[in-house]
């Protein structure tokens, strides 16, 4: 159990949060991804950072059906959450989804929201700048082999490359980058709205051929720092049977297994 | 005086039959839908400057951006070359510059040797077509026509080229022999190991050379005018593309305008939405529906397949090919212009890009991860075009595949993409990790 305050227990209070923490649809539903915005959470709370989500009142973004060609759904949802934001008067948003990172960081201002939008391991990264995250006391990473994967939404989307492997060099671990990384990243295959689809046919799923590109660093430890990337790299690395070598984690939760958090 | 003015007629036909070519391009590309793209000027020279003068993305892949960017100087700084020549050619003059003196052995003996540059990366490319038979090179869009089009610019360049180096061996040997009208002028760093291949005989020197002379001017006006019809027009839209290119994040989809207006009216019983155009469609269904940015990317392409081969649903083998998106829509705005040009403005023959030249496999393979538009050297954005067949699939036609159809509907009735109770979305706090 974390206490998790939300905006309106807040407002009630006669408080302000300095951040709104965007859950996400995967966060909040997604067991797996549950994990990590609870991580997430346990961050926050570590550092004494004033934050809280918006709980039952929050709504899809209206990413994938945006990517989907339904901008009608897109701009309603965009709207509606846009009311509900500007109504708590949100400054600052951070999120565990790339997704919901782009679409309310470069999609939300054009129809009335505008925030200051980071992806959370840009927090960690400056949690960690400002000596907040001391990284001790937990699970070490030291040697460790870990490769990150770029999610496109958060890296060529929108060029953050720098924060998640910062975050990661603290760990003293073993970093490997793999061979298609950064602006050349190779996406996870569920973006685009293909999360919710079955795949067009072909060779093989994306996902497939992005744990290549993983097998051949061999890595211990698969880095995401987005929900649906997490369902594909994991569901890659269970279909070449290697559970029990590769685990797939995202960084808030090696962030806060470091930090003894979780 | 006759060859000055079959020069002048030459060149004269050469400049207008481009023109011509140039309007139906121009016309072709307005067909497509304003957009204005003219915000942050600064930021769009310094893109034109660095992307498409600069060549930045090219190396990207360093094999072929270093030979590009090798052919590319030559071809720039060769057109040096060509003002002499058609100077020359007009009044009669023979190396006209050569009055710079020292300068001007400079020019030529630089000219020379990023000839001989040129050459060498002409035959790179060559032998990765031909010989090495590159994966990129390859795909269903790469039909005989592009195959072709291709090797018949690199072999135009060896003509070119070589006419060029044997025009200087001919023209040396000639000043060295101190025939008249070959002032002594220029450096020869390359084309002096041509020198023991030419014949002796003063006459059969000077055929040579007004041959390749001519045979290199000629060659550059019809090259010019072969331009337009080929992939190699990028060598002049890489320039306005880049300038117009977007400027936004990569991850950032434009809002549609129409839209918000009925959106919000939705919202707002109260808001009253400006009347919109009978003719417009959500999304695009045709080269029309695009925005003439999108129209020019597809004359900008020219079929390199950087896009394609970093796209992860090329790569697992699905059908798509941002190329071929690009070269699709290319084609079809010059058949829609074909059309004009026959039947009049009105003609309507029934064919539409999504569907005779794009299938919905195609775009509903794509995980929008912006590979192709990194990729790409020039700045195209094939997703821009995916997107907007996918808004007609979907609010036009409705015909989407049910999970996604299922989707939506749970995002209109829950709130998220899947089927979860709205109640449930907090639970996470209240769960033992």
């Amino acid at each position: 159990m974390i206490q998790v305050p939300t905006m309106a227990d807040m407002i009630a209070a006669g408080e302000e949060p300095e951040v709104l923490f965007w859950v996400g649809c995967a966060g909040s539903y997604d067991e797996r991804a549950q994990r990590v915005t609870q991580a997430f959470a346990k961050i926050l709370t570590h550092c004494n950072i004033k934050f809280a989500v918006l709980g039952t009142e929050e709504n899809c973004t209206g990413d994938p059906a945006k990517r989907a060609g339904n901008e009608f759904l897109f701009q309603m949802q965009a709207m509606m959450n846009i009311e509900v934001l500007n109504g708590y008067n949100i400054k600052k948003i951070v999120t565990a989804c790339p997704h919901c990172f782009n679409t309310i960081k470069n999609e939300y201002p054009n129809l009335g929201g505008h925030y200051d939008v980071i992806h959370h391991t840009q927090l960690i990264q400056e949690l960690i700048d400002a000596g907040k995250l001391k990284a001790e006391n937990g699970e070490s990473f030291k040697g460790k082999k870990i490769t990150y994967h770029d999610p496109c939404y958060l890296g060529r989307a929108n060029g953050v490359y720098e924060a998640p492997r910062k975050v990661l060099e603290v760990l003293d671990a073993d970093l490997v980058e793999m061979k298609r990384c950064k602006q050349n990243g190779l996406c996870c295959g569920a973006g685009g709205a293909q999360m919710f689809k079955e795949p067009e046919k072909g060779k093989k799923d994306v996902n497939i051929e992005r744990m290549d590109d993983v097998l051949e660093t061999k890595a211990e430890v698969v880095a995401v720092g987005c929900p649906f990337c997490m369902t594909m790299m994991k569901d890659g690395v269970k279909h070449f049977e290697k559970e029990q070598e590769i685990e797939v984690l995202d960084i808030a939760e090696i962030t806060a297994r470091n930090n003894n958090l979780i | 005086m006759l060859a000055q003015i079959i020069f002048i007629l030459a060149l004269i036909t050469a400049i207008i039959a481009f023109t011509i070519s140039i309007k139906k391009i121009i016309r072709n590309i307005n067909l497509g839908k304003d957009i204005d793209r003219t915000d942050h000027q600064p930021e769009r020279w310094k893109n034109m400057l660095k992307v498409a003068l600069g060549q930045s993305k090219m190396t990207a892949r360093p094999v072929a951006g270093i030979m590009h960017i090798l052919v590319y100087v030559g071809f720039i700084i060769i057109n040096i070359e060509v003002l002499e020549i058609i100077i020359d050619g007009i009044f009669g003059t023979h190396r006209v510059f050569s009055f710079l003196g020292s300068f001007y052995n400079f020019l030529i003996a630089s000219f020379e040797i990023l000839a001989l540059l040129v050459l060498l990366g002409v035959f790179v490319f060559l032998a990765r077509r031909l010989v090495l038979q590159l994966k990129r090179f390859k795909g269903i869009e790469m039909t005989a026509w592009p195959k072709s089009d291709a090797i018949y610019i690199l072999v135009i360049e060896v003509l070119l080229m070589s006419a060029f180096l044997t025009m200087n061996a001919a023209d040396y040997k000639l000043q060295q022999a101190g025939v008249h009208h070959y002032t002594l002028a220029g450096s020869f760093p390359v084309s002096q190991f041509i020198l023991p291949l030419l014949p002796t005989d003063i006459n059969s020197l000077i055929l040579i050379e007004r041959f390749c002379w001519w045979f290199h001017i000629l060659g550059i006006l019809a090259f010019l005018n072969y331009l337009p019809f080929s992939k190699h027009f990028h060598i002049i839209l890489a320039f306005p593309n880049t300038w117009y290119a977007k400027l936004a994040p990569k991850g950032e989809f434009n809002n549609m305008e129409t839209v918000s207006h009925e959106v919000k009216a939705m919202l707002n019983p109260s808001y009253t939405p400006p009347a919109i155009d009978a003719n417009n469609k959500f999304g695009a269904k045709d080269v029309q529906d695009l925005n003439w940015v999108q129209l020019m990317n597809a004359y900008t392409c020219t079929e390199c397949g950087r896009c394609t081969s970093s796209c992860p649903a090329n790569i697992t083998g699905k059908l798509l090919s941002p190329r071929k998106i690009m070269m699709d829509t290319r084609d079809r705005m010059e058949e829609i212009g074909r059309n004009i040009d026959k039947h009049g403005k009105d003609y309507n023959d029934g064919k539409s890009l999504l569907d005779d030249y794009i299938s919905r496999e195609e775009i509903w393979a794509c995980t929008t991860c912006n590979a192709c538009v990194e990729a790409c050297p020039v700045n195209i954005d094939p997703l821009s075009i995916i997107l907007d067949l996918r808004r007609f699939a979907v609010m036009e036609e409705s015909n989407v595949t049910g999970s996604l159809n299922a989707m939506f509907s749970n995002i209109e009735n829950n709130g998220a993409p899947w089927k979860y109770s709205p109640a449930d979305r907090f639970n996470w706090a209240n769960k033992e990790d």
